[in-house]
């Protein structure tokens, strides 16, 4: 499955590992087509009429006021939710359910604290085979606590565990529900740039849903605005890679904020960034 | 981790030393009472005399046999009791129309206390084997029963979606995430039942047996051996704290992810 990550060892690695060589393009990630999409909890709608269209190997991010139905768009793609009318398409084809090519990252990890490390990555690998999930634990830099319970990890090396075990399966599209809303700055600035740099080398689809406008702007290549169950405003980030948090990060930040909070932006002051 | 493991293993002994000190101080005061003559003798024989009882009963052989006979009813009736409690309460975890068909019914049972039914047992099973098993299995079934259910709910409903997203379905979720998610409480139910299965044995034994440390003890007084009642009440214990320690052991082993059975204290 992960043919081009096998090559040589891994060794011990702490914090960010070294740059692995380039996967081949040709398993790169689904590309979504989501069509007058409805999701109801009993009598609420919670979405609406959408419509959303992502390109395979697109960054997508998903902001949105909490309530607004950002996390249920998640879910519907994930298959963890079912459209009550429209449809969810990958690739062309009509999908609905869970499937083994889609992985979730939630907010909290989810790890299971009855299994080590190595054996929580395991569960990502279909097979359960062991170099499988050491390698995905080796990609996120944790090779070297296989053996360790769960619980003496910090909420970091936990959301890298859980993006190990996301990865492990080699995932054609990644959902990310606020993986990062819970950690703090500097392992978030960490774990942004883990997440941008495994992207850009295994090319899958992915999608992250975040309060943080700045965090959207970081990552991805195209934020959508999600209001009231439907989105409102969609907006592509053609900044460079790796990005700083110049004055055109900045501009695209505020703009989106602006949006998100419906306010126009002063007319003296349109690069400037201000709650 | 810190420490040498010779460190730890002083440190082990000293745990028991503290754990046996109340009992050790007990014995020894009992038997400067008694031989002091602040107590009769007769209505308490010393810790001696006691063990005394005991040696002449292990040589004759009787001894081992009313042990043996008292602990093969307690674990029958704890086998059957403790496996119905665990069957019904994963049922109704799982399949919510058994719960609601079943729960209400058992926790009305579960309300009456079963010592109760004794006079009915007798009168339906006579004074064999099989009144005590049934005493003891009904006994057991309710701890074990509501603790495993209790553990059941109590599993996150994260970790079931997380397993769900990652294809685990049917008895391979059951077993990845369920039911190592449910053990604490599961273990937390057997020591209750453990408790409870001697409890009932003990009671069940004096009303009716041929054979047992219960019968023992009924028997020795008629014959007022005080040293052969107070030995079979020392046997209980040990019995008693004996299979607590089986239960403790069974927390460290399964549970040594959890940060409160690690190390043991």
């Amino acid at each position: 499955m992960a043919p081009a990550l096998s090559q040589g060892k891994i060794g011990v690695q702490l914090e960010l590992p070294a740059k692995l060589p380039q996967r081949n393009a040709a398993t790169g990630g689904i590309h979504i087509d989501i069509q007058e999409a409805q999701v109801q909890f009993g009598e609420l709608e919670v979405l609406r009429n959408l419509n959303l269209s992502i390109p395979a190997g697109q960054f997508l991010g998903v902001v949105g006021r909490s309530g607004c139905g950002k996390s249920t768009l998640l879910r519907l793609i994930a298959g963890l939710e079912t459209a009550a009318k429209g449809t969810v398409r990958f690739d062309g084809a009509a999908t609905s359910g869970l499937r083994p090519d889609v992985r979730v990252m939630f907010q909290d990890a989810r790890l299971l604290p009855w299994k080590t490390v190595l054996d929580n990555v395991r569960i990502g690998v279909p097979d359960g085979d062991r170099d499988k999930a050491r390698e995905a634990l080796a990609l996120v830099g944790l090779a070297d606590r296989e053996k360790e319970w769960p619980s003496v990890l910090s909420g970091g090396q936990k959301q890298r565990v859980s993006l190990a075990r996301a990865l492990a399966g080699d995932p054609s599209l990644l959902l990310f529900d606020e993986p990062l809303g819970a950690l703090d700055a500097l392992t978030r600035i960490e774990m942004q740039q883990l997440i941008e740099r495994l992207w850009q080398e295994r090319k899958f689809t992915a999608i992250l849903v975040t309060h943080d406008v700045g965090e959207a702007v970081a990552l991805t290549d195209r934020v959508v605005l999600v209001e009231s169950g439907t989105i409102s405003h969609d907006q592509s980030i053609t900044l460079a890679r790796p990005r700083e948090k110049d004055s055109s990060f900045a501009h695209y930040e505020s703009l989106i904020l602006n949006r998100v909070l419906e306010r126009r932006p002063p007319a003296n002051e349109r690069d400037g960034f201000s709650i | 981790m810190k420490s040498p493991a010779a460190i730890n293993k002083r440190k082990a002994y000293q745990n028991i030393g503290l754990e046996w000190l109340i009992p050790a101080v007990v014995v020894v005061l009992w038997q400067w009472f008694v031989s002091a003559g602040l107590i009769s003798q007769r209505i308490l024989p010393t810790p001696v005399a006691v063990v005394e009882a005991g040696i002449k009963l292990v040589r004759n052989g009787d001894l081992f046999v009313y042990i043996g006979d008292s602990s093969r009813r307690a674990l029958l009736g704890f086998v059957i009791g403790g496996g119905i409690g665990f069957a019904l309460a994963i049922i109704n975890g799982l399949l919510p129309l058994f719960e609601k068909l079943t729960d209400s019914s058992i926790q009305m049972i579960r309300t009456i206390p079963h010592l109760s039914l004794i006079p009915l047992i007798i009168a339906w099973f006579g004074i064999g084997e099989q009144g005590k098993i049934f005493l003891v299995a009904l006994g057991v079934a309710f701890p074990i029963y509501l603790n495993t259910l209790h553990g059941i709910r109590a599993v996150d409903p994260g970790l079931i979606e997380m397993g769900r997203t990652y294809g685990l379905r049917g008895f391979s979720l059951f077993r990845t995430i369920i039911f190592p998610g449910a053990l604490p409480s599961i273990l937390v139910g057997l020591r209750f039942a453990l408790g409870i299965m001697w409890i009932t044995l003990i009671v069940s034994e004096t009303i009716s047996a041929n054979s047992g440390i219960g019968y023992m003890a009924m028997n020795a007084r008629e014959f007022f051996q005080m040293d052969i009642v107070v030995l079979s009440i020392v046997i209980y214990a040990l019995l008693g704290k004996l299979s607590d320690w089986i239960a403790k052991v069974m927390e460290r082993s399964w549970l040594q992810w959890h940060p409160h059975y690690r190390k043991g204290k």
